[in-house]
């Protein structure tokens, strides 16, 4: 619970939201609404879904939120930056064509049923 | 049995979740003093300056989650008085709270200068006042050449101001990296039209607003006060404990022998507060686990990613790997033949590699470092 004293926290009307589906390495699956212009990561993160650590907490500085996308939403997603790309390559687990960093990938409406699995470690 | 955190920041807001991820089961009281909700703070002098990120998007977890971990927070509380003969803390309110294991994560607070009307960036209240207070103005001096000077100084011309920075030193960040990097960026926010004013002491330059960006200082009052000894910082052994063997401290108030620095430390970064919080949760727990992680920071200005592993201070030699020209080149830093610390300048895959290294302690030349031909994942394979 939260006991609060002094000023309150304003809280935000209810956001559009994408379904997303998490598998972890041993199988676990989990899917939650993450809401619309969250990042991926933010996804696991706010729901304590294992399998995404994400150190920098989104800044794209430790390559701790590795992701394998489902192949068929690879085109729907932003392509990647130089930043994403040269971190992909020093990720813990191994990079396949479909590694993403989760912090990378904004949540949008187009992306609802998306399926990312989580690596065996992520550091 | 129960744990009382003092501090909601990055610090303690991590030991409350690992208590939990480790099947801690007992109450767990988060103790903060700001209003909030616990919030990243990188954001606040990035992207929530240059209007790319709303604060909220700060938070670091939304206020069900407290609930849910039946992690009992108190925001806008004050902790007045820690009495370790009864393991209890009192709050200003008057509250007590009994403790099994106090956690001491009282952050550090800005250093401010003996000047009128000057602005500071530490909490989620001074990065809206300062957002606010950037609109309205033309002209801005920064005072402080560091991390946040420089990241504030970088938003205020994106912006579109005009910016001067003073730095006391002769060069900016000077406690950080090396010349090449001060020098290289120095060109970087002379490109962006920001005037760079060196071996300026801060006197009261004459602007719209004026921004101070000179360090903290660490929140050691109540430790002090409890008779725990204090010197940069609260005392603590490699276990994160201070002298009282129930009460840790851990963070940016927390002073302990760092293996990377070979000396007593106290370290203000996301990294630090982290990776210590998980640290003094293994120790709660019952297993004995020193303190030994590879220290690294990072800043965002204009286009460039500084990202610094190790720790460069007392070095005796330095490798240039790349070209500062290309914008993309990393700095290695030796001690003794000895690889300490790493600064990368937009090469991330570099900044992780570099961390490994180091977490390693393999053993690399600064020929080898280098020469850009020379694969590092050889070293580690």
């Amino acid at each position: 619970m939260v006991r609060y004293n002094g000023l309150r926290v304003p809280l935000f009307g209810k956001k559009e939201t994408a379904s997303i589906t998490y598998i972890s390495h041993s199988g676990a699956v989990n899917r939650v609404d993450v809401p619309v212009g969250d990042s991926v990561m933010e996804g696991a993160i706010r729901n304590n879904i294992d399998g995404i650590v994400a150190e920098c907490g989104g800044a794209c500085q430790c390559g701790t939120c590795h992701v394998y996308v489902e192949p068929q939403f690879l085109d729907r997603l932003k392509p990647i930056q130089d930043d994403e790309n040269e971190m992909l390559n020093t990720t813990a687990s191994p990079r396949q064509p479909n590694s993403r960093l989760g912090c990378q990938i904004e949540v949008t409406k187009a992306l609802d049923g998306l399926v990312v699995h989580t690596p065996p470690t992520q550091i | 049995m129960s744990v009382v955190i003092v501090g909601a920041g990055q610090a303690g807001f991590q030991t409350a979740l690992s208590l939990r991820a480790a099947g801690y089961l007992e109450p767990i009281t988060l103790i903060g003093e700001e209003p909030h909700l616990p919030y990243q703070r990188p954001p606040l002098s990035k992207g929530f300056l240059l209007g790319k990120q709303a604060i909220e998007s700060a938070v670091l977890r939304p206020e069900p989650f407290y609930a849910a971990q039946r992690i009992e927070l108190i925001t806008g509380a004050r902790v007045q008085r820690i009495e370790p003969q009864f393991r209890r803390v009192i709050l200003t309110s008057g509250a007590r709270i009994c403790y099994e294991k106090l956690v001491l994560a009282t952050g550090a607070r800005v250093r401010t200068l003996p000047l009128a009307g000057i602005s500071y960036l530490r909490t989620h209240v001074d990065a809206v006042d300062l957002k606010q207070r950037l609109g309205e103005a033309a002209e801005i001096a920064v005072i402080g050449g560091g991390f946040i000077g420089l990241e504030v100084a970088a938003a205020a011309a994106v912006l579109g101001k005009r910016v001067t920075v003073f730095e006391m030193q002769d060069r900016l960040m000077p406690r950080c990296v090396s010349p090449v990097v001060s020098e290289f960026f120095r060109r970087v926010h002379g490109e962006h039209g920001i005037e760079i004013r060196l071996n300026s002491p801060a006197s009261a330059p004459r602007a719209d607003l004026v921004v101070a960006g000179v360090g903290v200082s660490p929140n050691v009052e109540l430790a002090r006060e409890a008779g725990l000894p204090v010197a940069n910082g609260v005392v603590v052994d490699e276990y994160l404990r201070t002298a009282d063997e129930n009460i840790f401290a851990i963070g940016d108030c927390a002073e302990y022998p760092n293996p990377f620095a070979g000396s007593r430390t106290r370290l203000e970064s996301v990294q630090n507060a982290v990776d210590q919080a998980k640290t003094a949760v293994a120790n709660i727990a019952g297993r004995k686990e020193s303190y030994r992680a590879v220290p690294w920071f990072w800043t965002d200005q204009f286009d460039v990613k500084l990202q610094m592993a190790g720790l460069s201070g007392g070095a005796d030699q330095e490798a240039l790997r790349g070209d500062p020209e290309s914008r993309r080149f990393s700095v290695f830093y030796f001690r003794r033949g000895r690889l300490i610390a790493v600064d990368s300048i937009n090469r991330p895959g570099e900044h992780l590699m570099a961390r490994k290294l180091l977490a390693s302690g393999a053993v690399i030349a600064p020929e080898q470092a280098a020469d850009e031909t020379f694969d590092l994942k050889t070293i580690l394979a």
